[in-house]
């Protein structure tokens, strides 16, 4: 029996080259120290990922995007065995999808994971994150309740104050001048085919990277000798601790969506008032409390011209920001590429606290 | 004594490995039953979730009559196709002013029938089975066996179709 398994194996070896593979798989090593705790959020965040495909292929079955949305929506909700549970796991999911993903990114930022050889590592993963908050937005239309009515509204305003091509690409997004049923059909096609066939490929790379390059070790640990820097293998032992923060993730994931099962809403209905205290998502919070000062202080389409500048420049210089520091040196650029990272972090924490008392 | 000694040790032994073995068991056990939990704990709700469907076509099989309000205008030699719970049914008024009702669903592979007047004949065009059209017994062709019938009455201009 074992000799037919080990020709077995020998044969699709040969073929497919397994060994190579886990040679591959064993070489990347991960870093041990104070700070481990943060390798983990890129992990949990591919679980949340993985959630979002599995709950999204089981929403699938029964949702129908255009005039129907509400009321398959419905259905899933309150008629459909367990509908509640998966509707309310896929959008539990997103959420902690969205925190680790920006955990993820400000862990790599802080331990300067994107210095060389990684520049590849933190673009892609710009990306990532984009299309994840991307996602999210696409996805929050979709039951076409109140709240995803008047959201999906008020966000489409902002790319919509862009200069020139704003108003025609954002009408291309909307299919119309108003948000309707139309909007949902595409936004379904965005959701569930175009996003995913955007992400999986930017996924596989990233990882790829990850695993050609290892983790990066933080500044401090990289100034010790070579002998006295820890590491354990990623395969199998840091895989198996990996799926033990998944199994955590799992446990946390479960407990929020069926104790706090999510809201459905009333249909939206374009002839309604917006309901009072209407607000984006969370991580749409700070955009939208910064486009809110800037045109407080600045009058009209100054002020949300102003807004999305500044968030935009902040994006590049974000996404830059290997290339200001990417060398293994401490100093000026290293000191004030930190000084950066908790500027950026201090306004989107200040601005969405400051968002959400002013509600 | 000495020997003593030594059956003491190698009981010792014995047990340490006895224990060794039973823990490695034990912890087996726990993690497969652990593992089976969540997999049941998941397993279950999207089994009911896809299921849903199937629950729902099965309540409408349940019914056991049907009534036709309008089916009394039915002419001499016509026949009315109608739904009887999940399924497609006929009901069909005979040149005798007789009436007969069956399900529409060929015994051979569940194609759906239709009464031919000109033959005064149920007709299965997927592979040409033929019954009768006022039992619904098979005639000729594939079909295994006739169509299930139901009871018709008719009273004050309402026809009521019944399991048998
Ligand atoms: C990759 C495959 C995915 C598929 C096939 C998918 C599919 C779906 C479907 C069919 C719906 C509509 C049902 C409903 O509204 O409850 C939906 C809603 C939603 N999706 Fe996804 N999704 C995927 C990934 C994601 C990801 C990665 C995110 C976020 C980061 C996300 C966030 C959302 C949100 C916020 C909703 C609205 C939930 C609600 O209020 O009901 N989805 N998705
Ligand atoms: S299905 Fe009717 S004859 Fe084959």
């Amino acid at each position: 029996m074992a000799k037919l398994i080990a020709s077995l194996y020998g044969w699709v070896d040969s073929r497919l080259g397994l060994e190579e593979m886990l040679k591959f798989a064993k070489k990347k090593t991960v870093p041990v120290h104070k700070h481990s705790f943060w390798y983990y959020w890129g992990g949990i965040s591919l679980f949340f990922f993985i959630v979002q495909a599995f709950t999204g292929v089981l929403l699938l079955v029964y949702y129908r995007p255009g005039p129907d949305a509400y009321e398959s929506v419905r259905q899933i909700t309150y008629e459909i065995h367990f509908g509640w549970l998966i509707r309310s796991a896929h959008s539990w999911s997103a959420n902690l999808m969205v925190a680790s993903v920006f955990i993820h990114m400000f862990s790599v930022y802080f331990m300067k994971a994107y210095r060389a050889p990684r520049e590849f590592g933190w673009w892609s993963g710009m990306l990532l994150l984009i299309i994840t908050l991307l996602f999210g937005f696409s996805g929050y239309l979709l039951p076409m309740d109140e709240l995803a009515y008047f959201a999906t509204k008020v966000g489409l305003e902002i790319p919509n104050a862009l200069p020139i091509i704003g108003e025609p690409m954002t009408n291309l997004f909307r299919g119309g001048l108003e948000v309707g049923e139309l909007t949902v059909q595409r936004f379904f096609a965005l959701h569930v085919v175009v996003m995913p066939a955007l992400f999986l490929p930017i996924l596989v790379f990233h990882l790829w990277l990850v695993q050609k390059h290892g983790n990066a070790t933080i500044p401090s640990e990289a100034e010790k000798p070579k002998s006295e820097q820890k590491s354990i293998p990623f395969f199998p032992n840091f895989l198996m601790k990996d799926l033990a923060m998944w199994l955590i993730a799992l446990n946390v994931m479960a407990l929020f969506a069926s104790l706090f099962p999510w809201d459905l809403g009333e249909v939206a209905d374009p002839l309604k008032p917006a309901p009072t205290g209407i607000h984006p998502e969370w991580y749409f919070m700070s955009a939208f409390q910064v486009l809110k000062i800037m045109g407080s202080v600045f009058p009209g389409a100054l002020g949300e011209g102003l807004g999305i500048t500044i968030f935009t420049l902040g994006l590049v210089l974000w996404t830059l920001i290997p290339l200001y520091d990417g060398k293994h040196e401490k100093g000026r650029r290293a000191r004030n590429a930190t000084y950066f990272g908790l500027l950026a972090l201090a306004i989107l924490v200040i601005t969405t606290i400051w968002g959400y008392m002013v509600l | 004594m000495n020997a003593n000694k030594t059956l003491t040790h190698t009981n010792g032994a014995d047990t340490d490995a006895g224990d060794l073995m039973s823990r490695r068991t034990f912890a087996k056990v726990l993690f497969g039953g652990v593992g089976l939990c969540y997999a049941g704990a998941i397993g279950y709700p999207i089994y009911r979730y896809l299921a849903s469907p199937i629950e729902r076509s099965m309540e409408t099989t349940k019914v056991s009559e049907v009534t036709l309000p309008d089916a009394a205008t039915l002419e001499l030699g016509a026949a009315m196709m109608f739904k009887f719970g999940s399924k497609p049914a006929m009901l069909i008024h005979h040149k005798d002013d007789t009436w007969s009702a069956m399900e529409a669903v060929c015994t051979h592979l569940a194609c759906t029938v239709q009464y031919q007047a000109e033959e005064n004949r149920i007709y299965c065009a997927c592979h040409g089975g033929v019954y009768d059209a006022k039992t619904g017994a098979a005639v000729s062709g594939p079909p295994p066996k006739g169509l299930k019938a139901f009871n018709v009455k008719v009273q004050d201009g309402t026809v009521t179709v019944s399991k048998v």
